[in-house]
C-alpha cells in the first residue's frame, strides 16, 4: 500500500521553502524546510503562535502553499493530488471530538477507508486492524462520546491508521491526557511502524518518543537535531520560549 | 414543547406535511449552494446549538423564565435556508428520538417553527438592514425586530391552521387575539435575546454572522504594504435612511392591531370576554394554555391578572411593541446623529 | 422543554420489537399515529383498543411502564390546554358543579387528550426500542434526503458536546455569583449564547476539516445495507393495520 516505494525514495515528507500568509495578511510561515525519512519519529516543537498548526494544515492540503512545495513520498501537494495526499497523510487533530464525528467507533474508523472505496470484508478488516493497533477493538460498537478522553484520542489515531498512511501527523497528542493514558498512548505510538511527525510543546513526551526534533519558531525551522541535545541546550530553548518541566533533566532520562 | 397528535385533523396535518416537505426540499438545495460540502457538518452543529440554546432559560419577568425558539436567530446567523434545515432537524429529532411533538403534527411543527419563523424573521431582517445604512446597529435592530415579529406571526399562522382543521370549537378571532397578544410579549423576549446574541457574536466574530456579511468587507483598505483596517466613517444622518424601518415596523404593528380590532368587532358575547367574566374560569390558566401552543415555552405567569381578555393582552402587547420599537429607533437615530457630529 | 431532555429514550434490549428493522418501526409508528388521529372522537372503544395495542407492544418490548409514564410528562402543557377548552369553547353548554362548560369543548378536550396520549406513547415506544443510530439508518432507507439525515446525525453526535459546553458556561457564571433574576440579566445569557454559537460554528469547521482529511468529497460513503424482509414488514404492519381497522370500524359505526 505504501506508494513511496514506487517513487523509489525513502523520504516520507519533504517541505521546501514553504511560506504562507492568511487571507487577512498575517504571515505565519516564512520559508520552512524540512525532510523526514521513512520510519522516523520526529517531534515538531515550538511555542504557541509559531505556525505549527499552519504548517500541519499544509501537509494534507487543507491550506495550499503561498510559496514553496510540500511533497509526500514524492507526490507534490496540489489540488489534483489531494485525494491521494489525504490518504498518505494521516492527521490526528488535537480535540478527538472534532475527529470522531460518526455515531459509532466502527463507522468512524470506516469513514476514511470507505471514502477510498473499500467495502465489505476488506473494509471490516481495515477497521479491526486499526482498532487492534490502538487496543480499542472492544469499543468498536460504542458511540465515541461514551469513551474516556484518552480512549477517544486512541480511536482518533485508529481512524487515521485505517487509511494506512505514509506518515502520521499528531497535533499535541499528549494534551489533556492523564498520566496513565499518556503512557498508554506513548506505548502505542512507539510500536507503530509508520513515520510519525508529532507536533507538541510537551518536551518530555518528545524526548520519550522521538530521536529527532525540529524547532519551529517565528515561521521558520530554527533548529533540527537529536531531541536530547536540543533539550539540553538551555539557551536554545529559552530563545524559543520552550521550557522543560521543573526538575526535568533530559540527561537523566535514558530512552 | 410542540404540538402533539390530535390537535389537527388528518387533512390539515397532511397538508402541512406537504408544505413542510416542499419547504425543506427547497432549503436543502439552497443550503447546498450556500455551504457546499460543508452543509452537513455545519448545519448539524448549528442544529445542536439551537437545541442547546432552547434549553437556556432566561428570565422574562419577575419570577418567570422562558427560552428561545431560535428560528429568526438561526436565520440571521447562518442564513434562512440553513436555518430552516437546522430547526426542522431539531424538530424531527425531538419528535422521533425524544417523543416531543406528535408524529402526525410534524408537518405543522416544521411549517410553523422552522419555515415561518425563519422566513418571516429573515424577511423582516432584510427589510430593516436594507433600508438602513450598513452598520452594526442596523443588524442588531434588525435582529430584534425580526425575532419579535417572527413569534406572533407564527402564532397567527398556528391560529389559521387551527381555523382550517383544529379539533376544538374555539372562536378563531379570540384564539387569534390571545395568541397574537401573548406572543407579542413572548416575541419581545425572543427579540431581546436574539439581538443581544447577534450583537455578541458580531463583537467577536463578525464574519460568522450571515446577516452581516456585507458589513466587514468595506472595513479593509488594500495599500502598498498589505491590508490595513480602517474605521468606518460615521454614516450620514439622512432622515430617509432611518425612516423605512419605522414604516415597515409600523406596518407590521398595524397588521397586528388590525387583528385585535377585528376581534373586538366580531367578538360574540360568549367569546373570551364572556368566559373571563365567568367566575368559574380561572384566569390563571388561560394564558398558560394558549401559550402552550406551538410556539410557546415562555412562562408569562407574571402577567395573568391583567389579561381579562385576550384582546386586552393583544392591545397591551402591540402598545409595548410600538413603544419599544419607537424607543429603539429614537436612540439609534440619536446615536447616529451624535456620531456624525463628532 | 425541560432540562435532562437530551437523554435519548433508548432502552437496550433484545426483543422482537427491538430486532425489527428501524424503517419498519418508523412506518408502523407513523401509521399508528395517523390511524389514531383519523379515529372519530366519539369512539371510546376504538381508543381503548389502540391503548391495548400499545400495551401489548410495550410488554413484548419489555419497556418498563414507569419509564413510559415518566416520559409522558412532556404532554403536560397540552393537558392544561385541553382542560381549558371546555371553559372557553363555543356551543351548547352544560352545568357541572355549578360551572358552565361547553359540550363540544369537552369533546374537543377528550379528543386532544386521547389522541395526544396515544401518539406520545407510540413515539416513546419507537424511541425506546430503536437505537438512535438505527433510527437514522431507517430514515435513510425510507429515502429521506440523505443530507437531512446527515445533519441529524451530526446534531445527535455533537448535542451532548455542546450541551456540556453550555453547562460549563452556566457553572462558570454561577460560580461567580451570577443569578438570572430578571430581564436585566439577559445580556449575560445572550453573551453565553453568542459564545456557544461561535464554538459550535468553529467546531463545525474543524469537523469539516477532519472529514476532508479522511477523503470526504461531499458524499457520505454508503456502507450500510439494512434490508428488511417481507416477514419483518408484515410483523411491523400488525400495529398500524389493527389501529386503522379499528378506526375504520369506528367510522362506519359512527
Amino acid at each position: 500500500m505504501t506508494s513511496g516505494a514506487e517513487s523509489g525514495t525513502a523520504v516520507s515528507l519533504q517541505v521546501s521553502g514553504l511560506a504562507y500568509a492568511y487571507p487577512d495578511g498575517t504571515q505565519a510561515l516564512f520559508g520552512v524546510d524540512l525532510t523526514i525519512t521513512r520510519g522516523e519519529r520526529v517531534a515538531l516543537l515550538g511555542p504557541n503562535g509559531a505556525g505549527k498548526t499552519t504548517l500541519v494544515m499544509h501537509l494534507n492540503g487543507i491550506l495550499t502553499a503561498g510559496h514553496g512545495t510540500v511533497e509526500v513520498a514524492g507526490l507534490p501537494v496540489r489540488s489534483d493530488t489531494l485525494r491521494e495526499i489525504r490518504r498518505r497523510v494521516g492527521l490526528v487533530f488535537q480535540d478527538p471530538d472534532d475527529q470522531l464525528f460518526m455515531p459509532t467507533v466502527r463507522e468512524d474508523v470506516a469513514f476514511g477507508p470507505a471514502n477510498l472505496g473499500l467495502r465489505g470484508a476488506e473494509l471490516d478488516r481495515r477497521v479491526r486492524d486499526a482498532l487492534d493497533r490502538v487496543g480499542m477493538l472492544e469499543a468498536m460498537d460504542r458511540p465515541p462520546h461514551h469513551l474516556s478522553f484518552g480512549q477517544r484520542r486512541r480511536v482518533a489515531v485508529a481512524t487515521v491508521l485505517a487509511m494506512e498512511p505514509e506518515i502520521l501527523v499528531l497535533d499535541e497528542p499528549s494534551s489533556n491526557l492523564d498520566p496513565a493514558s499518556r503512557r498508554e498512548l506513548a506505548e502505542i505510538l512507539r510500536n507503530l511502524d509508520v513515520t510519525v511527525l508529532m507536533v507538541t510543546h510537551d518536551l518530555p513526551y518528545a524526548l520519550e518518543l522521538c530521536e529527532r526534533s525540529l524547532i519551529l519558531s517565528e515561521g521558520v525551522i530554527a533548529a533540527d537535531g537529536p531531541t536530547r541535545s536540543l533539550l539540553a541546550d538551555d539557551e536554545l530553548l529559552a530563545a524559543h520560549r520552550l521550557e522543560l518541566p521543573y526538575g526535568f533533566a533530559p540527561s537523566a532520562h535514558p530512552r | 414543547m410542540h404540538v402533539p397528535d390530535g390537535f389537527f385533523d388528518v387533512p390539515v396535518s397532511a397538508g402541512a406535511g406537504v408544505v413542510a416537505a416542499a419547504g425543506v426540499a427547497v432549503c436543502l438545495r439552497r443550503a447546498r449552494r450556500e455551504l457546499d460540502d460543508r452543509t452537513a457538518p455545519m448545519a448539524g452543529l448549528v442544529a445542536a446549538f439551537i437545541f442547546a440554546v432552547q434549553m437556556l432559560n432566561f428570565p422574562v419577568a419577575a419570577g418567570t423564565s422562558g427560552h428561545l425558539l431560535g428560528g429568526a436567530l438561526a436565520a440571521i446567523l447562518v442564513g434562512p435556508a440553513t436555518a430552516v434545515l437546522c430547526v426542522a432537524v431539531v424538530l424531527l429529532v425531538q419528535g422521533f428520538f425524544f417523543a416531543d411533538g406528535g408524529l402526525t403534527a410534524l408537518g405543522v411543527n416544521i411549517t410553523l417553527m422552522a419555515i415561518v419563523t425563519s422566513v418571516v424573521g429573515w424577511t423582516v431582517f432584510r427589510l430593516v438592514t436594507r433600508s438602513a445604512p450598513r452598520s452594526r446597529t442596523a443588524v442588531v435592530v434588525g435582529s430584534f425586530l425580526a425575532a419579535l415579529v417572527s413569534v406572533p406571526v407564527a402564532a397567527l399562522a398556528f391560529t389559521a391552521l387551527f381555523w382550517l382543521g383544529g379539533t376544538a370549537p374555539i372562536e378563531v378571532s379570540s384564539v387569534a387575539a390571545a395568541m397574537g397578544g401573548v406572543h407579542v410579549l413572548i416575541g419581545l423576549g425572543e427579540g431581546l435575546i436574539t439581538a443581544l446574541t447577534v450583537s455578541s457574536v458580531l463583537a467577536v466574530r463578525p464574519d460568522l454572522v450571515y446577516g452581516a456579511r456585507g458589513l466587514a468587507a468595506p472595513l479593509v483598505l488594500r495599500t502598498a504594504d498589505g491590508e490595513v483596517p480602517v474605521d468606518r466613517p460615521a454614516p450620514a444622518p439622512a432622515p430617509r435612511l432611518g425612516l423605512r424601518p419605522v414604516l415597515v415596523g409600523g406596518g407590521l404593528v398595524a397588521l397586528l392591531l388590525a387583528g385585535v380590532v377585528s376581534f373586538y368587532a366580531s367578538s360574540a358575547p360568549d367569546g373570551l370576554n364572556k368566559v373571563a367574566a365567568d367566575k368559574g374560569f380561572n384566569a390563571n390558566e388561560k394564558p398558560h394554555d394558549f401559550e402552550s401552543g406551538p410556539l410557546a415555552g415562555y412562562g408569562v405567569g407574571g402577567i395573568e391578572n391583567e389579561r381579562l381578555s385576550g384582546g386586552l393582552a393583544g392591545i397591551a402587547g402591540v402598545g409595548i411593541t410600538v413603544l419599544a420599537g419607537g424607543a429603539i429607533f429614537y436612540t439609534v437615530r440619536r446615536r447616529r446623529q451624535d456620531k456624525a457630529v463628532v | 422543554m425541560s432540562a435532562g431532555h437530551h437523554h435519548a429514550l433508548y432502552v437496550p434490549g433484545d426483543t422482537p420489537v427491538h430486532r425489527l428493522p428501524p424503517q419498519c418501526k418508523l412506518i408502523a409508528a407513523l401509521g399508528f399515529a395517523v390511524a389514531v388521529v383519523a379515529t372519530p372522537r366519539e369512539a371510546w372503544g376504538a381508543f381503548a383498543v389502540d391503548a391495548l395495542l400499545l400495551a401489548v407492544v410495550a410488554v413484548v418490548a419489555r419497556i418498563p411502564p414507569g419509564m413510559v409514564l415518566r416520559r409522558m410528562v412532556i404532554e403536560v402543557p397540552f393537558v392544561l390546554f385541553a382542560v381549558a377548552i371546555p371553559f372557553i369553547g363555543l356551543g351548547e353548554r352544560v352545568e357541572v358543579l355549578g360551572v358552565s362548560l361547553s359540550l363540544p369543548g369537552l369533546w374537543a378536550a377528550w379528543n386532544i387528550l386521547a389522541k395526544a396520549t396515544l401518539g406520545v406513547v407510540a413515539s416513546i415506544l419507537l424511541a425506546a426500542t430503536t437505537e438512535p443510530r438505527a433510527m437514522l439508518l431507517g430514515a435513510e432507507r425510507l429515502r429521506l434526503p440523505s443530507l437531512l439525515v446527515q445533519i441529524a446525525m451530526f446534531m445527535l453526535r455533537y448535542m451532548s458536546v455542546i450541551l456540556d459546553q453550555a453547562r460549563r458556561m452556566r457553572i462558570a457564571r454561577e460560580s461567580r455569583g451570577f443569578v438570572a433574576r430578571d430581564i436585566r440579566q439577559a445580556p449575560v445569557l445572550a453573551r453565553s449564547a453568542g459564545a456557544l454559537f461561535i464554538r459550535s460554528y468553529e467546531r463545525g469547521e474543524r469537523v469539516h476539516l477532519a472529514m476532508l482529511s479522511r477523503g470526504y468529497t461531499g458524499q457520505m460513503p454508503a456502507v450500510h445495507d439494512l434490508p428488511a424482509s417481507g416477514r419483518q414488514w408484515g410483523a411491523a404492519a400488525v400495529l398500524p393495520v389493527l389501529a386503522l381497522t379499528t378506526a375504520l370500524i369506528a367510522r362506519s359505526l359512527a
